[in-house]
């Protein structure tokens, strides 16, 4: 019993870590990438160097990350931890400061369902690379991405401010909106595999249509990817869909943050962006799996074969987990860096008018599909 | 008929309508694939170049834009006009006769000029001290224009002018002959008066020790 404790203990250690890591690195790569695709340098000069003579090694490494701008984030950090932690006089101090900490809990814990690897011996047990193993993962999912518009609504509100509240509104009836289109687009990809459990849609998802081609969720749900990148775009509020934040201009919930409760949103932003990469993958691109990669080993169609051990073919496949998910940072960031901002009304049309009717086209033509093949 | 002027208000309202998009337009992907298409291969061709020079390949392709400022500097332009500097003579004192006229013709009123009585009779006066307040300064050029003997110039090419106070912007006759003499963190001197003597040993002086 204790050692299943530790197991899953160490599980949430690696799976809080490599996320928590991956967003304090999405800010150097939004500032890099956004750079050096604008033909710029992007952030070079933070550094820092230690007073000792003996560091001189650890000074020239400090300097040579420093100029790649990886140093940043920390400074980020410094700066946001020495601000003024400030509450506006109309607000309520109490749910001003939760409002951050709900955001942040709920992008975080949704990863818990996330399968990030095939199943391991350990002492003796086979266990899963996937926190809970939840055989209705998918809803899970649903469930606690959308109690994170609380935490915004929430923010809005507790602010006091005018502004914050229109911000907060906005991000209610934007989330709202695509949430019904993301939930309904999913009902497809649920049909064709008849599992609710993430783990084995990604064991499905191992399986070749006509002997050759990987039953990927991108194959055989074409139109339900699009729309579930779509809208989980929108959900994470990020910019062609950042109407809730806004910015430049029209002001959203977060107005009156400062300091690291600020930063939690922000933090949330790309928790969640690696949450909607992670979610592609495991859907819609195979998870862990590698074309033609199974448990002995690689077995090509056109009858290759490489023996590999089996920590091997896990370990390929966290990798290839790990690869997929950064292709999609990348994506979302390109995406992120390109679009304009949507105006209101084309943000309602987009949801309503095109996403949700499409979406339930999509659960019509699978079902059809379904019973055909069958 | 219609008139010349309908006809060309015609025709603005008609470049303003809006056109209806086609259905292919209307799908947006598209649009996104190309948006998405420009800056992607920006982004791939730009970390290409990033990489390369790290090994010291192509690096005549720039693979940005930007000037890294203070290590790098853009070329100016040689009739910009930058921060004053005062022309000297042969033997180190300054050029300038005291004769007024650029104090009188600034319109900022930043010069301050002290003359003094200078032994050469062909010399109606000299320069005790000449100084210059940059705060107030409008780098109009005026006082280069006016100078009948040449003896101020705008050509230094120094504009990262800064200082922590107003006291900071203050330019003294050691300054400006000797541009770069002074350090921002230098305390700075107001009305500083030299004799001729004195500005024949600042020529010899190296700029670290005369300030």
């Amino acid at each position: 019993m204790a050692i299943d404790f530790v197991i899953k203990l160490a599980l949430a250690g690696i799976v809080l870590f490599a996320v928590l890591n991956l967003a304090g690195l999405q800010t150097w790569v939004e500032r890099k990438q956004s750079a050096i695709m604008q033909d710029r340098i992007g952030a070079n000069r933070a550094t820092f160097a230690l007073p000792w003579r003996w560091a001189a090694p650890i000074n020239w490494l400090l300097r040579k990350i420093g100029g790649l701008g990886l140093l940043h984030p920390l400074a980020d950090v410094m700066k946001l931890l020495t601000k003024e932690d400030f509450t506006p006089s109309t607000g309520n101090r109490f749910l001003h400061t939760l409002a951050p900490w709900l955001s942040v809990f709920f992008a975080l814990i949704v990863f818990a369902a996330i399968p990030f690897g095939d199943h391991v011996e350990l002492f003796g047990r086979s266990v899963e690379l996937q926190v809970a193993q939840l055989n209705a993962g998918l809803l899970y999912v649903l469930a606690l991405a959308s109690i994170g518009i609380y935490g915004v609504i929430l923010a809005g509100m507790a602010s006091g401010t005018n502004l914050s509240v229109l911000g907060g509104l906005r991000a209610a009836s934007q989330m709202l909106a695509y949430e019904i289109a993301l939930g309904v687009s999913l009902v497809g990809v649920v049909i064709w595999y008849g599992t609710l459990d993430l783990q084995a849609i990604v064991r499905q998802q191992g399986h070749y249509l006509w002997g050759w081609c990987p039953e990927w969720g991108i194959v055989v749900q074409p139109l339900a990817c699009l729309i579930f990148m779509t809208a989980a775009l929108a959900e994470t509020k990020r910019v062609p869909f950042d109407l809730p934040e806004g910015e430049p201009e029209i002001i959203g919930y977060f107005v009156e943050y400062s300091g690291m409760k600020f930063g939690l949103f922000f933090l949330t932003d790309f928790i969640e962006t690696i949450l909607v990469a992670a979610l592609t993958t495991v859907l819609f691109f195979g998870g862990w799996q590698v074309p033609y990669l199974g448990p002995e080993g690689f077995a090509f169609p056109w009858g290759g074969m490489i023996a590999l051990s089996r920590l091997t073919v896990v370990l390929l496949g966290v990798a290839a987990f790990t690869l997929k998910v950064c292709f999609f940072l990348w994506l979302f960031m390109a995406i992120r860096w390109t679009l304009p901002r949507f105006r209101y009304d084309q943000l309602m049309n987009l949801g309503w008018k095109a996403l949700f009717p499409l979406s339930l086209a999509n659960i019509g033509a699978t079902s059809l599909l379904r019973v055909l093949v069958r | 008929m219609p008139s010349l002027s309908e006809q060309l208000l015609h025709r603005i309202r008609e470049a303003h309508k809006r056109r209806k998009l086609s259905w292919w337009e209307r799908l947006y992907l598209p649009a996104i694939a190309q948006g998405l298409w420009v800056t992607s291969r920006h982004f791939w061709r730009n970390l290409f170049l990033h990489v390369v020079h790290r090994v010291g390949l192509f690096r005549d392709v720039p693979a940005s834009v930007t000037i890294q400022y203070p290590e790098q500097q853009r070329q100016m332009s040689p009739r910009l006009r930058t921060r004053h500097r005062l022309m000297q003579r042969d033997d180190g004192t300054p050029r300038c006769v005291g004769c007024m006229l650029c104090e009188t013709v600034c319109p900022a009123k930043c010069i301050y000029i002290t003359p003094g009585e200078h032994p050469d009779p062909n010399i109606e006066k000299y320069a005790k001290s000449f100084d210059i307040d940059l705060g107030k300064c409008v780098y109009c050029g005026y006082c280069v224009e006016v100078c009948p003997e040449d003896a101020i110039r705008m050509d230094t090419q120094r504009h990262d002018i800064a200082a922590f106070s107003r006291d900071g912007m203050w330019l003294d006759v050691i300054e400006l002959l000797h541009p770069g003499t002074r350090q921002h963190t230098d305390p700075p001197k107001k009305f500083v008066q030299l004799d001729l003597d004195d500005f024949r040993a600042l020529q010899h002086t190296p700029p670290s020790q005369s300030g």
